[in-house]
């Protein structure tokens, strides 16, 4: 990470990613940003706020309801040297333009010999948890996480998403950045001057000896918190924010778990063929000889996500299903202080 | 709107007999071609998929002349023809089409993926409307960054007649309506999207009457006829340079054989391919340029030599030349290095620990 006149503040992730727009806008005449409701509206979040007033519509294009063609047409500005920041208004809206998103973004630069760059963002929020019911409660990000050409981040504190905001808004391939409903609200310190995120590299944001909680994006609060209870009992737990789902740092996790022995990951999204099923993989390769216990994922059930309160409370991981998992790891390895 | 008939039976008056003859040339260039490229897909030189410009020369070389260079182009898989006139050199795109590493993607593409961001022609695409949206996307960053007038750039957007029925067309249409960009849809109606006919696939068949939902003026031209093609573009292009305004042309076309190489076309009536075959464009237009003067059957032998000993040497360099390097696997993935991007073999180890 680069800075400058690092003077931290006190935000929330909200105005981290709304000042980082406007940052990147004012920067860069051929930033602009296109989406539903971002500009009367201001954004279904609000993350837009402001911009149309300042910068114009041509800067701030509200785009009707139609992903497939405002993604595409991105990708096609993009093409011709602009910078598009799309915003989508869920996660689950992405599908609608995934062909654009998956058969196009992705392949461009591969597929035309390497002639042809795609600089664009795709923003989206993902996450349950808000009564949303089934369509609009998805975290879908393991499917673009999947696919090479794409970048996909998928930052989890209010530094993490200035950061890696405007290093994606510089890169030069598409990039999916994953937002998080829950985490909008969220405050945390924030570097005053640029800072631009290294693609590609995931953080240990708490170090510890005992076992390895590997988690993203709103996945890490609770990691953090869960992290922080068992400190308290003398448990000494390192954390590991992933940040980026594609490129996937590898060997951050591995040498991790090579010291700790131990490791549980914790999303939010469901549990078969997902992120944390490939990073048990990992761990099952690079660090295998180290383990003391099998590694454990806390995931989401799989379910299409209900409304009612009580079931979606269910269906969906929490501290204290990280907690006692966390717990059972120990005890599997007679873990004593 | 104007729905000429589907036959025009106009003679090109008051062009010069120089550009008839470049035109002849063209659609000579690209109908041996495409024979020659069926051969050697028949020889197993060519792979994958592959979908030949047979029947539609006459679209190919009139959009191609209606283009200024400024312009960008965006087309179907059914791209060789197009990538021949926009300027690539048909030994590239042979060689493309044998996937050696001197084809215009350096064998990454193949058949329905012929790229040249010199030339400005910004793909042939394998999906069907999957080239709308970002064409669209490219006339938006063209109104974005400059200003309207007669040399303003300005894009041509290919799409078949079953591609109509996708909504990526609807979303765009809507868009560049809405947004007045500097854009020209040109739907190929061939009459056919693979073995469904237009009448069984579109609930409304005269295929320019779509662009109407968008207040897109919509025509309808002989697709037969280079000159009417070239002039109906041209005028589309200009309404999209000054006015800002897209236009959707629908250009009368035929599928001499099937939708790709391996298609036999069975379900064809003997009268509907005797009748291609008596409205063959290339021979059609050759006959007319006799008939008028403008060549002689000798002119218009030799220039058919001459696309053959062209296709000749381009089948000879894309035979000589070399596949693309595996060790240049990896290297396109993104365009600018990124920490922890996979670089493995399938059986490699996933992790190395430095």
């Amino acid at each position: 990470m680069s800075e400058s006149a690092s003077e931290p503040r006190i935000i929330t992730y909200r105005q981290a990613l709304s000042e980082t727009l406007r940052a990147e806008l004012e920067r860069d005449e051929n930033v602009f940003l296109i989406g539903e409701e971002i500009g009367v509206f201001k954004g279904s979040y609000k993350i837009t706020a402001g911009l149309l007033e300042d910068f114009g519509p041509k800067r701030v294009v509200d785009a009707p309801i139609a992903e497939e063609g405002f993604v595409g047409a991105a990708i096609g500005a993009a093409m011709l040297g602009l910078r598009p920041v799309v915003e989508i208004m869920t996660l689950n809206f992405s599908l609608v333009a995934i062909d654009q998103i998956v058969n196009h973004a992705a392949k461009m630069h591969a597929m035309f010999g390497g002639q042809v760059k795609v600089p664009m963002v795709i923003r989206f929020p993902g996450g349950g948890g808000q009564q949303l019911a089934a369509t609009h409660s998805q975290n879908l990000e393991v499917w673009y996480a999947h696919i090479p050409g794409l970048k996909v981040l998928a930052p989890s504190t209010p530094a993490e998403a200035k950061a890696m905001l405007t290093a994606a808004i510089r890169d030069d391939d598409p990039v999916i950045f994953l937002e998080n409903l829950a985490l909008y609200s969220v405050k945390g310190e924030v570097p005053d001057g640029e800072q631009v995120a290294e693609i590609g590299k995931a953080a240990v944001v708490k170090p510890g000896s005992d076992l390895t909680i590997v988690s993203y994006s709103r996945g890490m609060v609770t990691a953090l918190q869960v992290a922080e209870e068992f400190e308290q009992k003398g448990v000494s737990i390192e954390v590991v924010d992933l940040r980026s789902l594609r490129p996937l740092d590898r060997e951050t996790i591995c040498a991790s778990v090579r010291t700790t022995s131990r490791a549980v990951i914790f999303e939010d999204d469901m549990l078969s063929y997902g992120i944390g099923a490939e990073i048990s993989a990992t761990i099952g390769e690079g660090a295998f000889d180290y383990l003391d216990a099998p590694v454990r994922r806390v995931a989401a059930s799989e379910v299409p996500l209900p409304y009612s309160k009580p079931l979606e409370t269910a269906a969906l991981p929490h501290a204290a299903d990280l907690s006692r998992v966390v717990q059972e790891v120990l005890d599997a390895t007679r873990f004593t202080k | 709107m104007a729905d000429t008939n589907r036959r025009s039976k106009k003679k090109p008056v008051g062009e010069k007999p120089e550009l008839l003859r470049n035109f002849y040339e063209g659609m000579s260039l690209v109908r041996t071609f495409e024979l020659r490229a069926s051969e050697m897909y028949a020889r197993a030189k060519i792979g994958g998929y592959c979908h030949l410009n047979l029947g539609e020369e006459a679209t190919v070389v009139g959009l191609t002349a209606a283009l200024e260079d400024r312009d960008y182009l965006y087309t179907t898989y059914r791209d060789h023809g197009y990538a021949i006139m926009r300027g690539m050199e048909p030994s590239v795109v042979m060689a493309e089409l044998f996937g050696k590493a001197t084809g215009v993607v350096g064998g990454w593409g193949g058949s329905m993926h012929m790229f040249d961001l010199d030339k400005r022609m910004l793909g042939g695409y394998g999906i069907v409307g999957g080239q709308i949206p970002p064409a669209t996307g490219a006339a938006l960053a063209i109104s974005f960054r400059s200003e309207a007038g007669p040399e303003s750039e300005a894009v041509m957007c290919l799409l078949g007649d079953g591609t109509t029925n996708i909504g990526a067309f609807h979303e765009s249409l809507n868009l560049a309506g809405l947004w007045n960009l500097p854009i020209v849809y040109v739907i190929v109606n061939n009459g056919l999207g693979m073995a469904t006919t237009v009448e069984d696939a579109s609930a409304e068949p005269d295929l320019y009457k779509r662009g109407s939902a968008y207040r897109i003026e919509g025509t309808r031209v002989d697709g037969d006829d280079p000159i009417a093609v070239r002039d109906a573009a041209r005028a589309a292009l200009k309404k999209a340079r000054v006015e800002r305004r897209p236009s959707l042309l629908e250009l009368m076309s035929y599928r001499l054989k099937g939708h790709s190489v391996v298609d036999p076309a069975r379900y064809r009536s003997k009268e509907d391919t005797d009748e291609a075959k008596r409205n063959d464009p290339v021979t059609a237009f050759r006959a007319k340029l006799v008939a008028d003067g403008v060549l002689t059957e000798k002119d218009a032998d030799a220039i058919d030599d001459g696309a053959d000993k062209v296709v000749t040497e381009a089948v000879a360099f894309a035979d000589e030349s070399p596949d693309p390097s595996i060790d240049e696997l990896f290297d396109k993935v993104y365009s600018t290095p990124v920490a922890n991007a996979p670089r493995r073999l399938p059986g490699e180890p996933v992790v190395v620990l430095s």
